[in-house]
């Protein structure tokens, strides 16, 4: 018991006497309304005490930082040796533009870079598709080959500056450009760090970026964790991803069950297809969750995610090394939780929003700028993003104690309460044998859309409230400046690349690549194979259309 | 001299005319107007009815999710690859509490969207009294008009309106998947009498032996099979594993190719069509005499007055009916 | 007795998976009482010219959020226009900065819905603007 009993009946009483009292006030003056919930439409209650926690047990369900199961924190410094990594995203146009980006986020402050890649290279398509028109270069950088990687990572010292890429379905190739291109800057596998998202169950289930079936798509996954494993240690091979199923409409308990769950689906693969032993590779999966706006809902869901992987990993795959218990992971605040209209309050949401994931402890962190609601953002944007999360680490003091919320009656009760939600849907989907099997029935999908819809419906009900959406409105539609991409960096591209094709070895290229295939045939682990032929200067298409030819193409099923 | 004869041609004939040369825009309309019991549309049907009767129309139902539209997918290519032109019709549930419906059936047939040689068409199911068989039944005229070669009608086989659009079509394909509740036992029994082949979709699964075993079993219960045809059951694995897909699609096709000349070989063909063409004049005649006199029965409140009728037991559905026959049908 | 039911297509073209809201509309559509034909993700304006022609839909709805629906948008437009199928009415939602409104009008869209239009709006939109089957 958390409390003693002396606590608890002094509590009870107290308490009837301050519920007598509700009930007289509210008599005289109701209240706004009368079911108060998260954005989740999680119901909170006016006012959590000690009844509400008296059932934690301190040594097995909170600790102490670095200690299981790692509620407050991995690190026993918490802040105080170094601040979460202020990593912003970024990429739009040609490689060199992109470049041009980074080395002014250097510039500024940033510590870690972040990589936005265009729709042709998430999809695998070479810039010259019919089905890139009019993407290029304009949701993040167009990679193309090796020439453009190379460009891309110009006068950044891979051996220090540690980069994450978004990407999912070519992961393995575009982490191939990358040990390809420090190879070249002379730069040793071993030493090179950065993240690839690589989670392709968070594709199925929400972002609907795919190319190969599930099945397959774990395996491509599972031989880069094998190959980290082996020979890039200090890379987070998967960056398991709740974000964008919060984006798709999910709750807050939604976006903790299915992350950890696929989770679950990696490591069990790995292990099971590659033998590896789990303390070999656990300590390399890292997370990446939303920060949305419900402030403390967010908090919670961080802290209740470190546990509930702790124990993951503990009494589910037996993990002995503590490090294979930590959950690490990486925020962004909520896109989606951003409005067109008003676009300056933006400014104020995603602050709130990087403040909740500083003190939920998270590692590394992006902040949205005000214009992605409509556009790539301008330098200036991003600027303020970036001195939003500088402003809370420097300024507000909130980085000064580890964990600074624990012990509070609502927080403790509500990260408990999300918890036991989230272990529920996780039996769900062990029940249907796993999650590929529940995607294929379409559950997660369903339930998200589910949210999402009612989420909409209770918006446009004026239920829920969004400022200057359907409350505080102003007549008059602010004006803020728009980034445009230049419409001749497709062409620009495409020419780079015919120029590539032109003059690469055309022989070693086709050699590589049935090379690649024989790979994909046999079972064999696709890595090695990749960086070979992207340093032939295979394109991104031509490696992933092995990957077509061989394992088969995925369609979106759309689930209602 | 085509436009010299087309002069003396009537609104209705020109449109068949159109849509016996192809013409999309003017056979999905067509479609839509049957859905929508437009009344010229009964007219443009009389005058492609003698055009019909060339396509082999196969049908595809079993429960959401069984794979239906992905089967469709594959065998079209397969019929494509034959150089067969291809009509699809593929029908969804209308939600009865709005009327509307969302008809998703089309996003796995995309590949084929922009071949000129397949027209896929949804159709939601809509209201009572027969109205989706009639509809899809004028709805495979149409495409055979068209000259499509080959064409395929998917339902969901839950509800009796969808089982008896198979009624329309010459081969039957029950879609089982394992593992999904498809208990033969738990099937409707409509169902698995119209059988002319068994598939059992997603065959990597787990339960497929047992499901196998289970319609295997059924079928052995049978004492004499309608025209000696002991429908075969044919596995399809998983879509994910592309060359062995194909090659258990390519042993379907051949099923359904066995199945037809089958129905050739021992003159069933004209059994079937015939079973086909009384279903359309059954409800022929229910559109031409008994939707009217409905209709004028809810409009001038008759039918309510009977009901109130029944329920004080002033009166039986037999004298009712009989009273309502002796004033119309006379 | 007739009752022209309306048809309507919701669509994604390009390679953005962003579809949120175009199932949230679809949803919407179809409890607005209308047949709401869903195609999917990564859709070529092509597939999405011809299957709006099979379905026979009175309107087509474009859902683009990657920001390439400047060359998208217009290319439904005008392969429907190629097909004789302009009566089709095409209209457009996303992340669309409004000086792209005006080259989007004169290519041919009818109206442009962006985040923040509710999905009564665009259904009402629909109501007022489109006649079924005409």
């Amino acid at each position: 018991m958390y409390f003693t009993k002396k606590v608890l009946d002094e509590s009870a009483l107290l308490r009837k006497k301050w519920e007598d009292e509700v009930r007289k006030a509210v008599a005289e003056w109701p209240d706004q309304k009368e079911r108060w919930s998260t954005v989740s439409d999680l119901e909170i209650k006016r006012l959590y005490g000690p009844e509400d926690i008296s059932d934690i047990d301190f040594a097995r369900d909170i600790g102490y930082p670095g200690q299981f199961p790692f509620l407050r924190g991995n690190q026993v410094t918490g802040y105080r040796g170094r601040f979460w990594t202020f990593r912003m995203f970024a990429g739009m146009g040609t490689a060199a533009d992109t470049n041009r980006r980074w080395h002014m986020l250097l510039e500024q402050g940033t510590t870690g870079l972040s990589t936005a890649f265009d729709y042709p290279t998430l999809m695998g398509y070479d810039s010259d598709n019919p089905r890139a028109r009019g993407e290029c270069g304009r949701c993040g950088v167009a990679i193309d080959t090796l020439e453009d990687f190379l460009q891309l990572v110009k006068d950044i010292p891979l051996d220090r500056i540690t980069t994450s890429m978004t990407i999912n379905p070519p992961a393995s190739v575009l982490w191939a450009l990358y040990c390809a291109a420090a190879e070249l800057q002379g730069v040793p596998l071993t030493e090179i760090g950065g993240t690839i998202q690589n989670d392709m169950l968070k594709e199925f289930i929400a972002q609907k970026t795919f190319m190969c079936p599930p099945e397959p798509s774990v395996k491509l996954i599972s031989d880069t964790v094998e190959f980290g494993a082996r020979y890039v240690p200090r890379w987070n091979t998967i960056s398991i991803s709740g974000y964008h199923i919060r984006e798709a409409g999910s709750t807050a308990v939604q976006e903790l069950a299915f992350t950890l769950r696929d989770g679950v689906e990696y490591v069990e693969d790995v292990v099971r297809r590659k033998g590896l032993d789990v303390d070999s590779f656990a300590s390399r999966l890292s997370f990446f969750f939303n920060s949305h706006i419900d402030f403390f809902e967010e908090i919670c869901k961080m802290r209740a995610a470190r546990r509930m992987w702790a124990t993951i990993m503990r009494d589910r795959f037996k993990a002995k090394d503590p490090r294979s218990c930590w959950m690490r992971f990486h925020t962004q605040t909520a896109g989606c939780s951003l409005t067109a209209q008003q676009p300056y309050n933006n400014v104020v949401r995603t602050a709130i929003e990087a403040l909740a994931a500083v003190l939920g402890g998270t590692q590394s962190l992006h902040t949205n700028s005000l214009d992605e609601v409509w556009c790539l953002p301008t330098e200036n944007s991003v600027e303020i993003a970036l001195r939003t999360q500088q402003i809370i680490a420097e300024e507000t003091g909130v980085g000064s104690t580890i964990d600074p919320l624990a012990g509070s009656y609502f927080v403790e009760a509500l990260t408990n309460e999300m918890e036991e939600k989230a272990w529920e849907y996780i039996e769900k989907i062990d029940a249907m044998g796993g999650m590929t099997a529940a995607i294929e029935r379409g559950y997660p999908q369903m339930e998200i859309a589910d949210a999402a819809f009612k989420f909409q419906k209770q918006l446009e009900a004026g239920d829920r409230v969004m400022v200057g959406v359907n409350k505080y409105l102003t007549g008059e539609e602010e004006k803020i400046p728009i980034l445009e991409i230049d419409e001749r960096v497709e062409q620009e591209q495409i020419a780079r690349l015919n120029k590539v094709r032109r003059t690469r070895n055309g022989r070693a290229v086709k050699k590589s690549l049935e090379e690649l295939r024989q790979a994909c045939r046999k079972g064999d682990n696709v890595m090695p194979f990749c960086i070979e032929a992207v340093k032939n200067m295979a394109t991104v298409q031509e490696v992933c259309n092995v990957y077509r030819d061989v394992y088969g193409e995925y369609a979106d099923p759309a689930i209602f | 001299m085509q436009r010299v004869l087309s002069c003396f041609m009537s609104r209705d004939m020109k449109k068949a005319d159109k849509i016996r040369k192809g013409d999309i825009r003017s056979a999905t309309r067509l479609i839509r107007d049957i859905e929508d019991n437009v009344p010229g549309a009964k007219s443009t049907m009389k005058h492609l009815f003698p055009f019909t009767g060339k396509a082999r129309v196969l049908g595809l139902t079993g429960a959401p999710g069984a794979g239906k539209s992905t089967l469709i997918d594959a065998l079209i290519s397969r019929y494509r690859a034959g150089e067969k032109t291809i009509g699809a019709l593929l029908v969804d549930p209308t939600s009865p509490f709005t009327g509307g419906a969302i008809l998703g059936d089309r996003i796995r047939l995309q590949r084929h969207a922009e071949d000129p040689d397949v027209f896929i068409r949804s159709l939601a199911t809509r209201g009572a009294l027969g109205g989706l068989s009639k509809a899809a039944g004028d709805a495979i005229h149409v495409l055979d008009a068209m000259g499509k070669d080959i064409v395929f009608v998917e339902t969901v086989g839950t509800g009796q309106q969808e089982v008896e659009v198979m009624n329309h079509v010459h081969t039957v394909l029950v879609v089982l998947v394992p593992g999904m509740g498809d208990d033969v036992q738990a099937l409707k029994a409509g169902i698995l009498e119209i059988a002319d082949i068994f598939v059992i979709n997603k065959a990597d699964r787990d339960g497929t032996g047992k499901l196998y075993t289970e319609i295997s079993n059924m079928l052995d219960m049978v004492q004499a099979f309608p025209g000696g045809w002991r429908p075969p059951i044919v596995n399809v694995g998983s879509v994910f594993q592309p060359a062995l897909f194909r090659e258990h699609v390519e042993q379907l096709s051949q099923a359904i190719d066995g199945h037809y000349e089958h129905l050739v070989k021992n003159d069933l063909l004209g059994d079937r069509i015939r079973r086909q063409t009384l279903v359309e004049l059954n409800e022929a005649l229910r559109s031409c005499i008994l939707a009217p006199i409905l209709e004028k029965l809810v409009k001038e409140g008759e039918i309510e007055r009977m009901v109130d009728k029944l329920l004080k037991k002033e009166s039986d559905p037999y004298t009712c009916a009989e009273e309502i026959a002796n004033k119309y049908l006379r | 007795m007739a009752e022209r039911k309306l048809r309507i297509m919701v669509a994604k073209p390009g390679l953005d998976g962003h579809d949120r809201g175009a199932r949230i509309l679809a949803r919407h559509f179809r409890d607005s009482g209308f047949e709401v034909i869903y195609t999917g993700c990564h859709q070529t304006p092509e597939q999405i010219a011809a299957s709006a022609i099979q379905e026979d839909v009175d309107v087509v709805g474009l859902s683009c959020l990657s920001g390439a629906h400047r060359y998208l948008f217009p290319k439904v437009v005008e392969l429907l226009k190629e097909k004789g199928a302009d009566d089709i009415t095409v209209i457009g939602g996303g992340i669309i900065p409004e000086q792209d409104f005006q080259m989007l009008y004169d290519a041919g869209i009818k109206a442009i819905f962006t985040p923040g239009s509710t999905l009564e709006a665009i259904a009402r939109w629909v109501r007022e603007n489109v006649t079924q089957g005409s």
